[in-house]
């Protein structure tokens, strides 16, 4: 157990190659009630989300789940998150380490018509991910799992208790997310355990959740994405809404994004068996371009070393040779395109 | 936890096996358990000097680099190579196939710095 954002997390459990090889084949069950869950409610949290983020939130369906990103006025990223549309409410979900900072944020900017809840201490997730998560979930819930597409969700019941089951998740398996009370948590949790622990399924810790979502090309706040990382430079452009009238970085990511002379994040392969790590230096021929920002083995590539680095744009090319700079030597290394893993179809 | 009778040990959770002047170094079983999956090993180059308590190298987990200390001097004459290939060997087996180096002693009184068994399980268990 590490202290983690003022929670005790379990970096593992039986071990995060074996977790990892669960949710790739089987399914593993993560406990994520650390992240922040707010909920907003009234008629002016769409326009009014819009004016802080860089996607759009006026154009969810309802039960839709997005990916998005708060920035500042430099374009740098404050938070990454995924807001929920309910029936009635907003849930919106923010990293455990930036949920005192994405409180004070909207609290600050709240304006007549929205209310807010903080349900930090209260809200508890549990994720289920890996290819066999729907037949191992379906029995235990009241929701038709194979009609709920990716990045829906649903309000019913998981064990008979109030959960809202999102097709979301972080590791580029299938999956869902429950959100439940927290004094179900541990009811549900047994309970998955108990049913389908003999069917492959692995509690897992943040290690194999770190190394899931790197393979998966997904960004982790704080490495990837900063207050001086934009969602531009972390390859996040996809997420930009433009045609949206204005918003919090809106000039700073425009103007970025034109110019295209910004250090990116980009995915490295090693060649020799040394783990690139958080830190350092990469090397294109005699000068220092930047340097790594995650790294790991990969499991699900080959068992080869990879890592994300943040590179100046004469070094991002995909094919670019480079070398990592390990304890005073240089290994090789080459740009490739991300997400370094994709599930198989 | 294993700890072999026939080994000396480290504080810093390596054995040592001696053969007269020759000996074989690793990590505990302990070590190996508190690191989780090892997926590197760096160790010195062949014809390489070490001193007793020096660090010599990293064993890293797919989390955590880690310091590797030798507990003995001597010069370094053979590595084992299938490490590279096979890092976990040192999670399976750290007392036989998952051993590190080997070092021809250039002092054998320094086994006196080193723990016998028993007092190692002592600190190991704490």
């Amino acid at each position: 157990m590490v202290p983690f954002a003022e929670f005790e997390m379990p970096v593992q459990y039986a071990g995060i190659l074996k977790e990892h090889d669960a949710v790739r084949h089987r399914a593993g069950l993560f406990d994520l009630s650390h992240m922040g869950q707010f909920w907003l409610m009234g008629d002016e949290v769409a326009p009014w989300a819009d004016t802080l983020t860089i996607n759009a939130v006026g154009t969810m369906k309802p039960m839709q789940a997005r990916y998005n990103i708060f920035c500042n006025e430099a374009g740098g990223a404050l938070d990454d998150t995924i807001f929920y549309r309910l029936e009635n409410r907003w849930l919106l979900v923010v990293n455990a380490a930036n949920a005192e900072k994405m409180w004070e944020l909207l609290d600050r900017r709240r304006p007549a018509g929205v209310s807010l809840e903080n349900g930090l201490g209260r809200g508890a997730l549990i994720a289920i991910q890996g290819p066999r998560s729907v037949e191992m979930l379906q029995p235990h819930v009241d929701v038709d799992l194979a009609s709920l597409r990716y990045y829906f969700c649903a309000e019913g019941r998981a064990y008979g208790v109030p959960a809202v089951i999102a097709r979301t998740g972080y590791t580029g398996e299938d999956g869902f997310e429950l959100f439940v009370d927290g004094a179900d948590a541990s009811l549900v949790w047994n309970a998955l355990l108990r049913d389908h622990r003999g069917d492959g399924l692995e509690p897992c810790g943040l290690g194999a959740r770190d190394v899931l979502r790197l393979e998966a090309g997904m960004p982790l706040y704080g490495h990837e994405l900063t207050e001086t990382i934009t969602p531009v430079q972390a390859g996040l452009a996809w997420a930009l809404k433009f045609e949206k009238p204005e918003f919090t970085g809106k000039a700073a990511l425009k103007a970025q994004l034109e110019a295209d002379i910004y250090p990116r994040i980009v995915g490295l392969v090693m060649e020799g068996r040394a783990p690139a790590r958080e830190g350092y230096a990469v090397w294109l021929g005699d000068r220092v371009v930047g340097s790594v920002r995650s790294g790991s083995i990969a499991p699900s590539v080959g068992n080869k070393n990879i890592a994300t680095a943040l590179l100046a744009p004469e070094a991002a090319a995909g094919g670019t040779r480079l070398a990592v700079e390990i304890r005073g030597a240089k290994h090789e290394a080459a740009v490739v395109p991300l997400p370094f893993y994709k599930r198989p179809k | 936890m294993a700890v072999p009778g026939d080994l000396l040990y480290s504080k810093d959770h390596e054995w040592v096996k001696l053969d007269g002047d020759a000996a074989t170094i690793g990590i505990t079983d302990y070590a190996q358990n508190a690191l989780g999956d090892i997926v590197y090993v760096e160790v010195p180059k062949v014809g390489t000097t070490i001193a007793q308590f020096a660090n010599i190298g990293v064993i890293e987990s797919v989390k955590a680099v880690s310091d590797l200390f030798t507990p003995i001097s001597g010069e370094v004459v053979e590595i084992n190579g299938t490490l590279d290939n096979d890092p976990a060997a040192v999670n399976r087996d750290p007392y036989g196939e998952g051993w590190l180096l080997k070092v021809r002693l250039s002092n054998v009184g320094e086994t006196k710095n080193l723990l016998s068994a028993a007092d190692y399980e002592k600190i190991a268990a704490d």
